[in-house]
């Protein structure tokens, strides 16, 4: 079985700038991946690359084994599930009507949703705590809700591989554990492969087997959790000194 | 939760809505002509031969060309809303009206021929919407906002041409001009050419109508989703374009409809637009039909410009719509 998600000796430039050079990258189903690194260091746009959103500055992206470039947008949409980081809104909608939007790659084009399109919405709307809001309003929901309607649409995408640009943002401690939980749950059960941008390294290491370490002048590393996010590595990634504490073979790391 | 069968019903009362319309057209105006006349006209049977004429020869290619318009105008809007992610968007935002306006001018101001006018009309909205194209598309960055700043742009210039030619024009030919601009439908020749652009914009759109769905939600969504984006923007871009050009040759920049009816719609029916653009159409060609019936009855014989009814309608109706849009 291919890999669900593969680069092979991938470029990332941000405005003519290499931000990632020769990385190399598989990720089967069940595993995680954080990328972690400071501000401007090229965690989206490589992951808008790896989704197959951003022509590659050189290498290749291959999604369930077939090369990203080449796969009709369709295609793409029922292989990988992309969460931005911003959700603009112009135009009026409500809850259930945009939770519905993750099944448009699995209908036809002169199809509409069925009850069965709508069952799994709500069911993901259950699944982030947004049951009973069907009807509301999008632009009436708090940050928190509206980050939570973006999770709930991928999960009625329904791909085996999810991209998440910090998923975690506008939530409070309890949603986020919460999302993490579950993407760590269908991890587990369904053999889903997710990749996430944190900012927490202790979260990183608590709920993803592989972290990736951008540098921000094309140098990235990556390996197995406990290995790579350790006070050393991290005070060199971040610029800042860090301390490690371990308590249960749970991590955190506290600035000096 | 989106139903075709709630699309159904909506579009179905809209229909009748149309046909009321166009009904009202074509008894309504300075020479009574009963609903049995109409259909006696309409259906070929022989008897009301003087009021026959008036109807087939006069009031039906109007009010067709109206409603034609109107659909145009509204499909255009409620398009360009979601090419550019902007409610605020009408189809002369982009400078169509612009290009057909300075077209137009400059064919009155040589004392062209209606056809002429028509011609002229139709190459200068052209000219814009290429114009803005090649300009906004230059770099390959295609974005909403260098778009809507260009057409703006564009717009602007060619309102600056119009008021020139307007200055330099010659008295007794300013009348056409500002009819033309404010829009008019008696300039309307036959209604068949924006019948059929209405009914071929309207197929080609329909077929993405749930991609533009996700298109109103952005770009990398959209793309995320399995929208194929560009190709997907090139076509509304292009329909919209063609659709305001036609509607503009045939009557002038007619103001307003292709901007409220969208947001009327919305509001009753939601944003979906599987729904929404049909439902434009249909609204939209019975506004203005409504609007011009009233345009050329309320002070008769003298014939209002039906733009400045739509938009005396327009205006306030927008302004409440505004005012009590959650933010």
């Amino acid at each position: 079985m291919s890999p669900l998600l593969e680069a092979r000796a991938l470029a990332v430039e941000i405005g003519g700038r290499r931000v990632v050079e020769q990385l190399d990258l598989t990720l089967a189903p069940g595993e995680r991946l954080a990328i972690l690194g400071r501000n401007g260091a090229g965690k989206s746009t490589l992951l808008l690359t790896l989704a197959g959103l951003r022509p590659p500055a050189a290498g290749a992206v291959l999604l369930g084994g077939v090369d990203g470039a080449a796969l009709p947008a369709r295609e793409a949409a029922l292989r990988r599930a992309w969460l931005g980081q911003f959700q603009n809104d112009p135009f009026g909608s409500t809850v259930l009507e945009t939770v519905l939007t993750g099944r448009h790659p699995h209908l036809g084009r002169w199809a509409w949703e069925s009850s069965g399109d709508a069952e799994l919405a709500r069911a993901a709307l259950a699944a982030v705590g947004l049951h009973g809001m069907e009807e509301r309003q999008i632009h009436t929901l708090s940050g928190g809700e509206r980050q939570r309607l973006g999770i709930a649409t991928l999960l009625t995408q329904a791909p085996p591989l999810y991209l998440l640009d910090e998923p975690l943002s506008h939530l409070d401690l309890n949603h986020q554990m919460a999302a993490l939980e579950l993407f760590a749950a269908m991890a587990r059960e369904q053999g889903v492969g997710v990749v996430m941008v944190l900012h927490d390294p202790a979260l990183a290491h608590r709920f993803c087997d592989r972290a990736l370490l951008l540098y921000g002048d094309g140098r990235c590393e990556s390996g197995a959790v406990d290995a790579i996010l350790t006070a050393a590595t991290l005070s060199r990634l971040y610029g800042y000194g860090l301390r490690q504490f371990e308590d249960g073979g749970r991590r955190c790391f506290i600035p000096e | 939760m989106p139903s075709r069968h709630r699309a159904i019903l909506i579009l179905a009362s809209l229909t009748l809505l149309a046909l009321f319309s166009l009904g009202l057209a074509l008894t309504a105006g300075s020479y009574r002509v009963t609903p049995a006349e109409v259909l006696a006209a309409l259906f070929g049977a022989d008897g009301g031969a003087g009021g026959a004429d008036i109807v087939l020869q006069l009031r039906l290619p109007r009010a067709l060309a109206g409603f034609a318009c109107g659909g145009l105008l509204a499909l255009a809007g409620a398009l360009m809303q979601v090419l550019l992610r902007n409610p605020l968007a009408d189809p002369y935002v982009l400078g169509i009206s612009g290009g057909a306006g300075v077209g137009a001018m400059f064919a009155i101001l040589l004392g062209l021929p209606a056809l002429g006018i028509d011609g002229l009309a139709f190459v200068g909205a052209l000219a814009a919407m290429l114009l803005v194209f090649g300009l906004a598309h230059g770099d390959g960055s295609w974005t909403q906002t260098r778009l809507l700043l260009t057409g703006v742009i564009v717009a602007a210039g060619c309102g600056a041409v119009v008021a020139l030619i307007l200055s330099v024009a010659e008295e007794h030919k300013l009348r056409g001009m500002l009819f033309w601009l404010m829009g008019d439908l008696a300039q309307a020749g036959s209604p068949w050419p924006p019948l059929l652009t209405l009914l071929l914009a309207l197929a080609a759109a329909m077929p993405c109508a749930r991609e533009l769905n996700l298109l109103a939600r952005g770009l990398m969504p959209a793309r995320a989703l399995g929208v194929a984006v560009d190709r997907l923007r090139y076509t509304v871009y292009l329909l919209a374009s063609l659709a305001t050009a036609v509607a503009v040759t045939t009557a002038g920049s007619i103001g307003f409809v292709g901007l409220v009816v969208p947001h009327l719609v919305r509001l009753a029916a939601g944003n979906d637009q599987r729904l929404l653009l049909p439902a434009s159409v249909l609204a939209g060609g019975s506004l203005l039909v409504l609007a011009d019936t009233v345009a050329r009855t309320v002070v008769a014989p003298q014939q209002l410009p039906v733009g400045v009814l739509t938009a005396l309608i327009g205006v306030p109706l927008f302004l409440f719509l505004l005012s009590r849009q959650p933010r």
